[in-house]
């Protein structure tokens, strides 16, 4: 048995950066997730692993040290929520621009604006579908469990440095803030300098030598057709995570006639509705995206043969359900089921909505 | 008469003068009379002459500068607009040992990255800043800076600058030596060999603080942007000699190190 | 096994560390948990609520609208959580304070009066852990040695000498609990 703890979400994301070897998180306060930098700092990783934790003036410093760390080719992270990722959303594109590797955490509450501190999904849009300007996506992780809020530090530093392009950890208030078991993974080492080296040694700045030519960390190209090409590299990375990386869990959905599509904290509500559904004698089932980009489309269009109808439980007015019916390409019907400005919708609601939207609409 | 041979100019004995090999080949885009060439050049001997190609990293603005990494043949980092000082920071704080400088003009340092200047300042961070200060937007056309002089005819001030409408010239180099975590802050300019020769002295100055860990070192130059003041470079430096040095004089501000932590330490709270 | 509980009271009873207690005893014998407070400015002085599911099975929801057992400590924590007991549920709630007691039929409900023995033990840190000890003669899903052990991994070690002040809290509780039907 490993290092057994009950921990939150938002303290688990910041013992798995240490034990992962990450090198620097750069970040600024905001409810719901600041115990990640508490946490960090209160184990003052800096005197174990030789981690830097910086409290930044603000997420707009925070998310540009990120694209300072990552231009050394280090593994480099932050964390905040939904106004805080707005404010990041320019230092985001840049980095995706220059193929910054990187992790972002966003611990989603309700929106607009400031809007509120309690739960949400509204950031779907703004994490799957670039977010800042430009024709870029994020690698995106969406955990349920405090487990995989562990596991996915690591998974989403990993992709990253695969693809070169940032990476996200969607979550959500209630998995940052919930305690779970979780086992700990051991220590790994942080890369020393060779490793960075032999790493991200071809693109990183390191450090121009005699040997080879200048390594830039920009996104600007003033030739038109050059920044074609790159745009067109951009788009062929995106279609390798599409082929290569697309992670979901499907629960009970052999059999479904009716598949609840949910992820974060919606799909272990859904779950329970899955099993008030099959009390009842509905065969119900739950897909689960585990990546929201690149999202699981092949195999909901394959579920589709098969479903009476699916629906898409967020807490948001209806993001996720766009892509859900892309996905299902008309086959059968799509709904959406969401509460929104931090109400988290209750088990039974999900069950409600089954029997209203799709079994008797 | 027999005609001069090149070989004989060229020959070693005769060299006066000789590019940096930290200089690229790629010409400069950059203006005749305009400032930021004279400036790369110096940073570029004094990397040359310390021996820190290397170990160097830059950090390019948004501006006339954003280009600056065609110029200055080490690793760069090139800067959302005003970040500069952030992205130096994340750098620096990942490989300590390597240095790191950021180089800006008026709008990246002054209005839009003020924040990071100063937090960046303030924290002491061990790495150069160098601020090219021409009182205008050049690469956008000539519009008001945040240290466009009052009355100042710009794109956007066409009127000349009002402190009503506008505010006031922000002298954040001023600012910027009040913070406790600045080593060095002077300004300097480049229209002249005897200021040229001063201001490499300071950029020097500036690399060799970054070994010492004594904070910040902040150089502003005074420069000249004679396409975006629509005049002649010559008139230009006469403008600026006339205009700009009597808001912003030259010489060192703060020379020392970052101010000691008990100065700022409440008694109470002393461990 | 799969038991929901919610634990709701004022801000300042321990409601969240008699949920964390409880989360942990389930982990020392090989349970799945799951513990979601209510979290932000309402924590503040206000009312202060813990759901905490303990399941020898994976957990799935863990915000609910139903729940087997509510251990209630103020007057707007039962208003609020009475009706969101499953038929045959368990309510034990601190007498000290509610005026308007729970009138359900269909519930085990018990009481503790757990404000007035921490007042005469002098000890009103214990409070929680004596309404604790009461739950647990109710509805015996964690054996005590799994609280002591859980106690033991959760607290740093220089808190440990306060273990056994509060197994005796948890025995207090236990033996002073009431049934009311």
């Amino acid at each position: 048995m490993g290092d057994i703890r009950l921990m939150k979400g938002n303290e688990v994301i910041a013992e798995a950066a240490i034990r992962c070897g990450c090198d620097a998180y750069f970040g600024y306060p905001i409810t719901p997730q600041s115990e990640v930098m508490e946490t960090l700092m209160a184990r003052a990783p800096w005197e174990e692993t030789g981690m830097v934790v910086l409290q930044a003036e603000s997420e707009v410093a925070s998310i540009n040290m990120l694209f300072g760390g990552a231009s050394a080719g280090k593994k480099v992270m932050t964390s905040s929520s939904s106004p805080g990722i707005s404010l990041m959303a320019e230092g985001i594109s840049y980095m995706a621009g220059a193929e910054l590797p990187g992790l972002i955490v966003n611990v989603q509450r309700g929106g607009p604006g400031l809007g509120t501190i309690q739960p949400s999904q509204a950031d779907y849009f703004q994490a799957t579908k670039g977010g800042g300007h430009g024709d870029y996506r994020l690698f995106v992780l969406a955990p349920n469990s405090v487990q995989e809020m562990a596991d996915f530090v690591d998974l989403g530093f990993e992709k990253s440095f695969k693809y070169r392009n940032p990476a996200m950890i969607l979550t959500d208030g209630v998995i940052g803030q919930m305690m779970e078991k979780v086992e700990l993974t051991a220590f790994k080492p942080r890369w020393t300098d060779l490793q960075v080296e032999e790493i991200s040694g071809s693109w990183a700045a390191t450090g121009k030598n005699k040997n080879r030519k200048q390594h830039i960390m920009t996104s600007l190209e003033m030739v038109s057709e050059r920044q074609e090409k790159n745009n067109e590299r951009f788009q062929a990375k995106y279609k390798q995570m599409q082929e290569e990386d697309v992670m979901f869990e499907e629960i009970q959905c052999d059999d479904a006639e009716y598949i609840i599509v949910a992820y974060g904290v919606s799909s272990r509500i859904s779950a329970k509705a899955v099993d008030l559904l099959r009390e009842k004698g509905i065969k119900a089932g739950l897909f689960r995206p585990i990546t929201l980009f690149p999202f699981p489309n092949k195999r909901i269009n394959e579920l589709a043969d098969k479903a009476k109808g699916f629906l898409s439980v967020e807490m948001n007015a209806g993001q996720m359900v766009e892509d859900v019916r892309l996905s299902v390409l008309g086959k059968t019907k799509v709904e959406h089921f969401g509460r929104m400005g931090g109400i988290i919708a209750t088990p039974s609601e999900v069950v409600e909505a089954i029997e209203s939207k799709l079994i008797g609409g | 008469m027999t005609a001069i041979k090149v070989e004989d100019i060229i020959k070693p004995d005769n060299l006066v003068y000789k590019k940096s090999s930290v200089l690229t080949d790629v010409p400069m885009h950059y203006c005749y009379g305009c400032s930021h060439g004279v400036v790369h050049k110096l940073i570029a001997e004094v990397i040359e002459e310390m021996n820190i190609q290397e170990d160097v990293v830059g950090v390019a603005p948004v501006g006339c500068a954003v280009m600056a990494y065609y110029y200055l043949d080490i690793d760069w980092m090139q800067a959302a607009h005003g970040r500069a000082p952030a992205v130096a920071t994340g750098y620096k704080r990942v490989n300590p040992k390597k240095y790191v400088f950021s180089y800006q003009g008026d709008g990246d340092l002054a209005a839009i990255g003020t924040a990071e200047t100063m937090h960046a300042v303030n924290r002491g961070e061990n790495i150069v800043m160098i601020f090219i200060n021409n009182a205008i937007y050049g690469m956008t056309g000539g519009q008001m800076a945040p240290t466009s002089l009052v009355g100042q005819v710009t794109a956007t001030s066409p009127h000349g600058r009002d402190v009503d409408l506008n505010g006031y010239p922000l002298k954040i180099t001023e600012l910027v030596a009040q913070l406790p975590g600045a080593a060095y802050v002077t300004r300097q300019s480049v229209h002249t060999p005897g200021n040229v020769r001063k201001t490499k002295k300071a950029i020097r100055k500036a690399f060799e603080n970054c070994d010492k860990k004594i904070g910040t070192s902040f150089i502003e130059v005074v420069s000249t942007c004679n396409s975006g003041w629509k005049i002649d470079p010559v008139q230009s430096n006469e403008w600026m000699v006339e205009n700009m040095f009597p808001f912003y004089p030259l010489g060192d501000i703060k020379d020392g190190e970052r101010d000691d932590v008990d100065k700022y330490l409440v008694q109470k709270l002393k461990k | 096994m799969t038991e929901e509980i919610i634990i709701a009271g004022f801000g300042g009873q321990g409601v969240l560390s008699m949920g964390k207690i409880l989360a942990y005893s389930g982990i020392m014998q090989d349970q799945e948990v799951s513990w979601f407070p209510s979290y932000g400015p309402e924590m503040r002085g206000g009312t202060a609520n813990v759901t905490v599911i303990l399941s020898d099975d994976r957990i799935s929801s863990p915000v609910l609208n139903q729940f087997d057992t509510a251990i209630i400590l103020n007057q707007q924590s039962l208003d609020k959580f009475e009706s969101m007991l499953k038929p045959g549920g368990i309510l034990i709630y601190d007498p000290n304070g509610i005026f308007n007691p729970p009138t359900r039929t269909d519930l085990k409900i018990f009481k503790i009066d757990g404000t007035r023995l921490a007042a005469e033990k002098g000890q009103p840190k214990i409070f929680n852990m004596i309404v604790l000890g009461a739950f647990l003669k109710a509805k015996p899903i964690v054996k005590i040695e799994n609280v002591r052990k859980g106690l033991e991994k959760s607290l740093p070690e220089r808190h440990h000498k306060l273990i056994p002040m509060n197994l005796e809290a948890l025995e207090l509780g236990e033996q002073e609990l009431v049934e009311v039907r």
